[in-house]
């Protein structure tokens, strides 16, 4: 068993990319989420495992640092906030143009523009949508726990190296300012030139030997055919995640009629939902999907054929949603879906979850049946 | 004597290196991006550093400069080359990092990237080729231009009332402690060439030494974005913007001399 500490989601990032063996940390201050570098500048792990960390003069540029570390196979990674991420959008879609292996932290804060320091999932569209220009995908992981904010740094690189992509960690301020139970991973060596070698050493800039070809990063190509072999690559890649990589956690689903489905700290709330509506005779349960992207559109298929409903609870005017529709769809179900969220900063009460259930399916516990179109 | 008694090893004045590679060239004829490429492939090659050498090309014409060098390379995004550098050169210490920039990469959308790169003191060194204009998209208005200069963007000639004053950004640089090499030269003649490479192998041996930031801004031609003959523009060149842009070492603190006068 691993270390036990009382930590703040934040403290953790930056203690697990110690411990996962991560070789650069680039940054930029931004609240909620500042105390990811401020606890790697005091863990200075430059002096235990060589690690680099450093401040960058703005969330453009630590994008681009995180680039050029991945480019040389190095296990990089950035965090900041919603306008940070914004700012990084440029940086994302060259990395994933590039295909280069990398983690990204968006611990959430509400917007639009510079809106406010309070938690929000207002960027789930920008995370799991690509984010910049371009037909791109990232690995999408939203953790509900400081434990998983812990388990996903790591979990986050290993994906990002599997397919050689980048992977984004979409959380949010208050999992960020949390401090809950946290058992750490014990510490892991950083990779050596020689595993680099042997593991990226077909595509990273290590320097070019005489022997082998040279090692070019970009995303750059000219003749339009090429350009649309590779975008065809991609998709069959991204196809791949979404096949593979699909991540879900069910709470009370079995004889579930309605559905709840929120993801990090909305799924924190419903987990409460859930038990209050249980004792009030409702049979509602919850679908928490841990990868957003890939999106769990399976299980929500399955789930479809016998739910009379779906309530997407979001902290955003309703993002998810979209996608939790488009599987009801496909699956042919005509259950209803419905959304209630908060926006600006505020986190939904486990009641007003419950209330707002009520009140949109009020036709189906009325008549106890689905409604039909 | 028969020709094939002449063609010997020990005759040979003129060699094209064996870094560079044998693409064609994207580069109109006349551009200085040409010679300069030529320049570091020969510098890699002679100081024995290809294994250790990771470029990093710019947004802009030379965004090709990945085809002509065989060393390791990364693309980066418009103006971002001295971050990608950064990442490069701080998770690799003990390789050669460098990056390719022209004047609208570096001196306009990179502002904030080559300042903070230099001003950090990173152990790498910046080629900076100032021509004046956007070549790539076609020759509008760059932060160098030079007053009255007519561009696809300025064509009545760039009027500092709306559009600033063309910007001296090496001078600026020079301030900053964490450059190490400061210089500013030319490769329009022969004897101008030489003396950009003594520049870009000191530069070199200072990134190698782990000196800090290395500078050298290359005022170049581009004869087709200042619709001219290579050989008009290099006498508008000499005329025009040498005169606002002298050469010479603007900043050599290891020799201890800094020069900030021009």
């Amino acid at each position: 068993m691993g270390e036990i500490r009382l930590m703040k989601g934040n403290e953790v990032l930056g203690e697990a990319a110690i411990r996962c063996g991560c070789d650069g940390y680039f940054g930029y201050p931004i609240t909620p989420q500042s105390e990811v570098m401020e606890t790697l500048m005091l863990r200075a792990p430059w002096n235990e495992t060589g690690m680099v960390v450093l401040q960058a003069e703005s969330e453009v540029a630590s994008i681009n640092m995180v680039y050029g570390a991945a480019g040389a196979g190095k296990k990089a990674m950035t965090s900041s906030s919603s306008p940070g991420i914004s700012l990084m959008a440029e940086g994302i879609s060259y990395i994933a143009g590039a295909e280069l292996p990398c983690l990204i932290v968006n611990v959430q804060r509400g917007g639009p523009g510079l809106g406010t320091i309070q938690p929000s999932q207002a960027d789930y569209f920008q995370a799991v949508k690509g984010g910049g220009h371009g037909d791109y995908k990232l690995i999408v992981l939203a953790p509900a726990s400081v434990q998983e904010m812990n388990d996903f740094v790591d979990l986050g690189f290993e994906l990002a190296f599997k397919y050689r992509n980048p992977a984004m960690i979409l959380t949010d301020g208050a999992l960020g300012q949390m401090m809950e139970k946290v058992e750490l991973a014990d510490q892991k060596p950083r990779w050596t030139d020689e595993e680099i070698h042997k593991m990226s050493g077909d595509w990273a800039t290590t320097g070019k030997p005489v022997t082998r070809k040279k090692n070019v990063i970009t995303s750059l190509e000219m003749d339009s055919d090429v350009m649309e072999a590779k975008n065809r690559r991609f998709q069959e890649k991204y196809k791949l995640i979404e096949e593979q990589e699909s991540r879900y956690e069910l709470i009370q689903c079995d004889d579930a009629d309605y559905i709840i489905v929120a993801f990090g700290t909305s799924a924190r709330v419903c987990q409460k939902s859930v038990e209050i509506a249980r004792s009030k005779g409702l049979k509602v349960g919850l679908l928490r999907p841990i990868t957003l992207y890939p999106f769990p559109n399976a299980i929500i298929k399955e789930l479809a054929r016998k739910a009379k409903g779906f309530l997407s609870v979001e902290m955003s005017a309703g993002q998810m949603i979209e996608d939790i529709k488009l599987a009801v769809y496909e699956a042919g179900s005509n259950a209803r879906v419905n959304y209630f969220g908060r926006m600006g900063g505020i986190i939904p009460t486990p009641g007003e979850v419950v209330d707002a259930l009520e009140d949109k399916f009020s036709w189906e516990l009325s008549y106890g049946v689905k409604r039909s179109y | 004597m028969e020709l094939k008694d002449l063609i010997k090893p020990e005759n040979l004045v003129y060699d094209k290196s064996k870094l560079q590679e044998d693409e064609i060239m994207h580069y109109c004829p006349g551009c200085s991006h040409g010679v300069v490429h030529k320049l570091m492939a020969e510098l890699i090659d002679e100081m024995g550093i290809q294994e250790k050498t990771i470029g990093i090309a710019p947004v802009g014409c030379a965004v090709f400069a990945y085809n002509y060098i065989a060393i390791d390379w990364q693309e980066a995004a418009h103006g971002r080359a001295p971050a990608v550098a950064t990442g490069v050169s701080r998770l690799m210490p003990d390789t050669f990092v460098f990056t390719y920039q022209g004047d609208g990469d570096l001196a306009s959308i990179g502002t904030a990237e080559i300042m903070h790169a230099c001003n950090r003191g990173e152990n790498i060194l910046v080629v900076f080729i100032n021509n004046g204009i956007y070549g790539m998209t076609g020759g509008q208005m760059a932060p160098t231009t030079l007053e009255g200069m007519v561009t696809a963007t300025t064509p009545t000639g760039r009027d500092v009332k709306r559009n600033g004053y063309p910007l001296k950004i090496t001078n600026l640089i020079a301030q900053l402690p964490g450059t190490s090499y400061v210089t500013r030269q030319a490769v329009h003649t022969a004897a101008s060439v030489r003396k950009c490479k003594r520049s870009l192998k000191k530069a070199i041996q200072n990134v190698l030494d782990k000196k800090g930031t290395s500078f050298v801004e290359v005022v170049s031609t581009c004869n087709s974005g200042w619709k001219m003959t290579p050989v008009a523009s290099n006498k508008w060149m000499e005329e025009n913007m040498i005169p606002y842009y002298p050469l010479g070492d603007l900043k050599d603190s290891v020799k201890g001399e800094n020069v900030l006068e021009n």
